[in-house]
């Protein structure tokens, strides 16, 4: 399991700030089509990815206990 | 508080920042305030709500002072950003940057706000007087489409 944190739109979009997920084994481009089965997240493809908290690509393979976090375009400042 | 990189959600002062940069090897120390402002383009903001991915917000921040420091040898930075509920003037970010010369401090506290708006996991929420938004990419020079961005973009931005 995962956990995957939503922030911003996305979050509003989830309905929900963090879901725990069966992910293990799967890349972070897969995770988000399994995402977007369940889920009306419209920007996913916007949104930078971070895993424990370091930008990652895609292709990254996840882990038991990873966490995810779907970075929406920032505009802190 | 011993963090010269945090975020927070109380109203800032400025003081608490410029006070973990100063030292006797300075000459210089330049502070940048962001605050909240009424209008853009004509609208009307009524207050802003900002939000956070607060611990790796705080590890881009640190990031970003050693950014500063790879480029400005001798610099010291600090940089605090508030999350929550801002009203108009409110401050939203704090920088501060001390230097043994004058000119690396405003170069260096300027590439921070930059980078700031490119890397940091901070959003901020429009509350105006007919709806609100999240706003995105505020640089609008760059689409992060599928993955990280370059270090080139990283670098240039």
């Amino acid at each position: 399991m995962v956990d995957v944190l939503f922030f911003a739109e996305l979050q509003e979009d989830a309905g929900s700030d963090q879901v725990r997920i069966e992910a293990d084994g799967l890349s972070v481009n897969e995770l988000k089509t399994k995402l977007l089965s369940s889920y009306e997240l419209t920007n996913l493809d916007q949104a930078m990815i971070a895993v424990n908290e370091e930008y990652s690509r895609e292709e990254t393979v996840l882990k038991s206990d990873d966490v995810v976090a779907f970075i929406p375009p920032v505009s802190g400042g | 508080m011993d963090k010269k990189f945090w975020i927070t959600q109380e109203p800032i002062n400025p003081n608490d920042c410029i006070e973990k940069v100063v030292r006797h090897e300075a000459g210089a120390v330049n502070t940048f305030i962001g605050t909240v402002r009424e209008f853009t383009k004509g609208k009307r903001t009524l207050f802003l709500e900002y939000q956070a991915y607060i611990p790796m917000a705080e590890k881009k921040l640190l990031q970003i002072g050693e950014e500063i420091r790879e480029k400005w040898g001798e610099a010291d930075t600090a940089i605090v950003h508030r999350i929550g509920r801002l009203d108009i003037t409110d401050a939203a970010v704090v920088i501060a940057v001390s230097t043994p010369h004058r000119h690396d401090a405003f170069e260096a506290s300027r590439y921070a706000i930059e980078r700031i708006k490119e890397i940091v996991p901070i959003w901020k929420k429009e509350y105006w007087e007919d709806g609100t938004k999240w706003i995105g990419d505020q640089k609008e020079n760059t689409s992060y489409e599928k993955d990280i961005p370059s270090e080139e973009e990283m670098r240039d931005g």
